[in-house]
Order: structure tokens, then sequence, then C-alpha cells
């Protein structure tokens, strides 16, 4: 009895462990004050987009640089089905029974999160055949086309102008929740059968392959899976920030997202909340002497660009001293136990 | 008749800068199987030189921004490469992302993120007129000095010594290692001539555009990036191939698509990437590093 108990306690606590240091943070955050909760909400939905990014690139070792397009196809999904109809007439021009629908904020979620899984089937069932720097390549240019598409698709999207009304439900608290699923789900897969074959095809694709395991399908799985999650972040992003604009789902988001992976550790999920945590802590405190401080009279203010400065240049320092990132990898063992045999 | 040939002559300046980006960075890619995102901040560090050395003499101008790109190409290298050599592609690939995002930022950190302008060797932005054809003299330029450079690269890598050392360094690194290579020297030159490149090209864009902002160099090396996996990821030959491809094909675009369809060009171009990548993905000439090892 007492064995089973523990044996649960033991394949849960990497996850459960996670789980609670989120709690805590967004239990004490959201006693700040506003501007900090909002940092703290932007926080968890980026987390929920390096959780979606972990899923893929984390489980099979295939870069992506694609996945910000499903961020940008849930956010722009959303905001289709739930900006008020007088809204959408003056600024887009789409068919009459979409501009006439308005949906609930959850089913709209879920039909936008749906809508990027299904754009990531349609370009992954090609994609995945390709394998390391060719992979990389493909999934880029996959975020180039939806960039491109959504930067100049006026009727749709609003095109170069910013798209406005989108109803902003997003706070600490809906961020939270959210994000705890997305780690639930990961770790979820991580530990199933299909995890356990595409980290294995990760390890050595040819005894993968060798092995009976269909590399290809195990990948797509976990592509169009993680892709469902980033979708979910990109919608709570756009119901956080209440306007989209396309250069807000390109280079940027891309880079900052993949650096919190790899700082963290792109091999395990604790890689992910731990680069999470630690990109954002660190760029709201660049953010900070960035905006300026005041020694008496005396107002300094460091010159823009610094966070990024500073962000890139950890990124590279830790690629350089610890290329497997902070957690080299690891997930949090469970602490009361000798490691059993 | 005029419009086809202004055509392709825009395609072919346009393809011969293209194809010089594109060298840049397949004549790292073939070495060490790095694709180099930060190549494109080479070029924006030299046009920022010019931007820096603006009134002082042309020549003074275009010497100081070229040497500063051929230390920052070896510096670079030295500093953030060198260490990653072991490092699978993967990691090498965020490194040189993570880098050019640093370069970037450090620039528009030192000069801000509006646009500056240079004039540098105006004289160039003037015209040919031949039979009602308007030739720029900038492209007449281009393409004389990348036909000039690819000659030089050829008799280099096939003439000299080092030049067959880095050929044989690109086939089959651990072997040419073993045969007496050495790595550090190959790998350093490679970025010296990656660095003669860029610096080229930032003079080239400068005089074209006249404007430069710390962004300038993405665009051109995402470019570049297409003209590579096109051409044949390792292959120098068809990296500057696949260069002259997509210059066509980019003018080819423009001029074909309708109006509509125009502002979706560069999405058309992704799209040829990626049917590459899945159809031929040894590209057009396929280099002999670029077969999957196991």
């Amino acid at each position: 009895m007492v064995g089973r108990v523990e044996k649960t306690a033991r394949l849960i606590w990497p996850v459960l462990s996670l789980a609670l240091v989120l709690v805590v943070l967004a239990a004490l955050l959201s006693l700040g004050p506003m501007p900090l909760q909002r940092t703290a909400t932007e926080a968890f939905i980026r987390l929920i987009v390096v959780i979606g990014l972990y899923i893929f690139i984390g489980n099979s070792g295939i870069l992506s640089f694609g996945h910000v397009s499903f961020m940008a196809i849930g956010a722009y999904g959303s905001a289709l089905l739930t900006i008020p109809p007088n809204m959408k007439k003056i600024v887009l021009d789409l068919p009459p029974f979409l501009t006439a629908l308005q949906l609930p904020t959850i089913p709209a979620a879920l039909i936008a999160g749906t809508l990027s899984t299904v754009f990531a089937f349609v370009i992954g069932v090609p994609l995945m055949r390709l394998s390391g720097i060719s992979a990389a390549m493909g999934t880029f240019a996959s975020l180039a086309i939806v960039y491109v598409v959504i930067s100049n698709w006026k009727e749709v999207t609003g095109g170069a102008s910013a798209l406005i009304g989108l109803p902003v439900y997003t706070d600490i608290w809906v961020a939270l929740i959210y994000a705890l699923l997305a780690l639930g789900l990961a770790y979820a897969y991580q530990e199933s059968r299909y995890g356990r074959r595409l980290r294995a095809s990760r390890e050595n694709e040819v005894a993968a392959l060798a092995t009976g395991i269909n590399v290809r399908r195990e990948r797509l799985i976990a592509f169009v899976f993680s892709a469902f999650i980033v979708g979910f972040g990109g919608v709570l992003h756009a119901h956080f920030i209440g306007v989209l604009s396309s250069s807000s789902f390109y280079l940027d988001v891309t880079f900052i997202t993949l650096a919190m992976l790899v700082i963290g550790g792109m091999n395990s999920l604790a890689g992910a909340v731990t680069g999470t945590i630690v990109v954002s802590v660190l760029g709201e405190l660049l953010r900070l002497i960035e905006a300026g401080f005041d020694i008496g009279t005396l107002h300094l203010a460091a010159p823009r660009g610094l966070r990024e400065v500073g962000l890139s240049f950890l990124m590279l320092m830790i690629l350089l001293f610890r290329p497997q990132g902070l957690t080299s990898g690891r997930e949090i063992a469970w602490p009361l136990a000798p490691k059993a045999g | 008749m005029t419009f086809v040939l202004q055509n392709i002559v825009d395609a072919i300046s346009l393809g011969a800068l293209y194809a010089l980006t594109a060298l840049g960075i397949g004549l790292i890619f073939g070495i060490m199987r790095l694709i180099n995102f930060a190549h494109g901040e080479l070029i924006m560090l030299g046009a920022y030189a010019l931007f820096f050395t603006f009134g002082m003499h042309e020549a003074i101008m275009g010497l100081v921004a070229m040497a500063l790109v051929i230390v920052a190409a070896i510096v670079m290298e030295r500093v953030a490469f060198r260490p990653l050599r072991r490092a699978n592609p993967a990691t090498l690939l965020i490194a040189s992302f993570a880098l050019a995002y640093f370069l970037q930022h450090l620039v528009l950190l030192i000069f801000g993120a509006r646009p500056k302008s240079v004039t540098f060797l105006y004289e160039l932005s003037e015209y040919f007129v031949v039979e009602g054809l308007r030739i720029p003299k900038l492209q007449v330029v281009t393409i004389a000095i990348t036909i000039v450079l690819l000659v030089g690269l050829v008799v280099f890598f096939r003439r000299s010594s080092i030049g067959t050392q880095m050929r044989a360094a690109a086939e089959d690194f651990g072997m040419a290692r073993l045969v007496g290579v050495r790595a550090n020297s190959v790998i350093a030159i490679a970025f010296l001539l990656s660095g003669v490149l860029a610096g080229i090209i930032s003079l080239l864009y400068v005089v074209q555009t006249g404007t430069l902002t710390p962004r300038m160099g993405v665009s051109l090396v995402l470019v570049a990036f297409v003209a590579t996996v096109i051409g044949g990821m390792g292959s120098l030959v068809g990296a500057a191939v696949g260069g002259l491809v997509v210059g066509v094909l980019t003018v080819a675009l423009q001029a074909v698509l309708t109006v509509e369809l125009r502002p979706y060009r560069d999405a058309f171009v992704f799209a040829v990437l990626i049917g590459f990548l899945l159809v031929r993905p040894q590209g057009l000439l396929r280099g002999r590093s670029a077969r999957e090892r196991i």
C-alpha cells in the first residue's frame, strides 16, 4: 500500500512540484500592484506557448521555428469569433455569416485552438518527413508564409493596421489555470507511450526506427498536439492585449520563447518552466532599468534595447557554458525516498 | 520587349546580391554545418560603420566598413562558435540566432531604432540608358563584382593549398583533420571570407538603399537561406546558383502576379523553399556534405 502511494507520488511529483511553484507564484504576484500582475499574466501566457514548444521540440529533438504561426492562428481565430459584429462590419470585409457570428469566449477559444491544430496537421504531414536543419528551415518557412498572409489579408485580419475590439478576459488567474492545464497535458503526453516513443527517436532515430517506431507519425502527433497548446497560448494572448497586429507574431516572439526553452533546458518540462520564469524575471528587471529610476533628483534610465541585449547575451552565455540548459534536461525528482533500483 | 529586358536586368542584379549573401552563408554551412543567422548582422554592422564614418573620404569609409565586418566575423567565430563546435546543429543554430538578436539590439541601443541615411558612392545610382532600357550603374557594378568574386573564389578553392583544405573539410571534416587539415585555421579563414562577402554586400546595399536600420540584415539573410536550400546546402556553386534563382524568381513573381497577389510575393518564395525541401532536399546542386550521416 505504502509502496503504491509512493510510486504514484514519485510519478506525479515532477509535474506536481512545478504546478505548486506556479500556484504559489501566482498567489504572491496577485497581491502586487497592477503592472506587476500584468507582467505575471504575460509570463504565464508565454509559459503556455513554451510548454507547447517543449511538447514538440523537447520530445522530438527537432527545432521548430514555426510554432508562433499557430499562436497567430489561435489569436486571429478567436478574435474573428468574439469581436462584436458591428465592429467587424467597419474594419473587416468578411462573409456575412462570419460577420454576424459572435461566440462566447470559451467556445471561440476551443474553435481557434482547433483551427491551429488543423493547420498544424496540414503542414505537419509534409514537414514531418524532414529531419534536423531541413525541418527547422521548413517550419521557419511556414511561419514566414503565415506572417506574410496575416500582414496582407486586409479583409480578414485587418492587414497592416491593428485589429481592435477583442473582449479582454485573460487575467492572472485565467492564465494560471490554462498554464496548469498545459503543464498537466504536457506531462501526461511525455509519460505516455507516444511520448516515450518520440523520446526514443530523439535519442537515436535509427535505433528507434529499427525497433518499429513510426518516427514520422510520432512526430506528427507531437506537432499537432503542441500546436493546440500554442494556439491556446495565442488565444489567451489576444484576449490579454485586446489588440492584434501581425508583427507581434513573428521573429521576436519566436526568439523569446525559444530562448526560454533553451535557457531552461529543452529536454525537460522543468526546463520549460524554469526558463520561462528566469527569462521573465530577468526581462522585467531589465525593463525596470530601461524605464529608469530616481536617485534624489537624478533620473537614471538605460537606453532602449537593453532588455533584448541582456537576454540574448544571457542566452549565449548559457549556450556556451551550459549547453543543456539550466536544468540539464532533468525533471524534479521525488525528494523523500532513496532512488529506486 | 523593353519590359522583359528591364526585368531580366533587374533579376540578374538582384540575384547577384542574393548570390553573394548566400555564398557567405553557404561557405560556413559547408564546413561547420552552421546556418549563420548572424551573417545579416555582419552586413548591418558594415552599413553602420559607413554611417559612423560618414563625411570622411569615401575610400576610407569603405575600408573601415570592410575591416570592421571582417574583424567582427572572425571575433564571432572565436567567441561564440568555436566553443560550440562539437554541439549539434540545432544548438549552433540557436546560438547564431541569439548572436544575431544580440548584435541587432546592441546597435539599436547605441544608434536608436530610427532609420539612418547615408549617401555613399552616389555616382553609382545614375543610369545608363540603352535603347530605352534604364540600367543603373550600380547593377552593372554588382554583377561585375559578383562575377569577379565567384571566379576569385573558384580559383582560390581549386588552386590554393588552404582552399583545397577547405574543400576537404567541407566534404568530411573528421577525415580532413585526420590527414592534417587544421580545423581552427580552416574555419577562421571561412569566416574571414564570409566577412569579406558580407562587407561587400554592406557597401552595395547602402549604395542602393541609402537607409539603414538595426534590422536591415534580417530580410537579406532570410532570402539567402532560401537560396542555399534551393541551390543545395553545402555546395558553394549551389549557393551562388540558388541566389541567382531566388533573384529571378522574386522579380518574375513581381512581374507576373496580379496586383492583389503581389503583397504575398514572399509567401510564394517561401512556399518554393518548402517545395524544394520536400521534393529535392539536396537542392539543385548536391553538396557532398549534405547527406545525412548516421
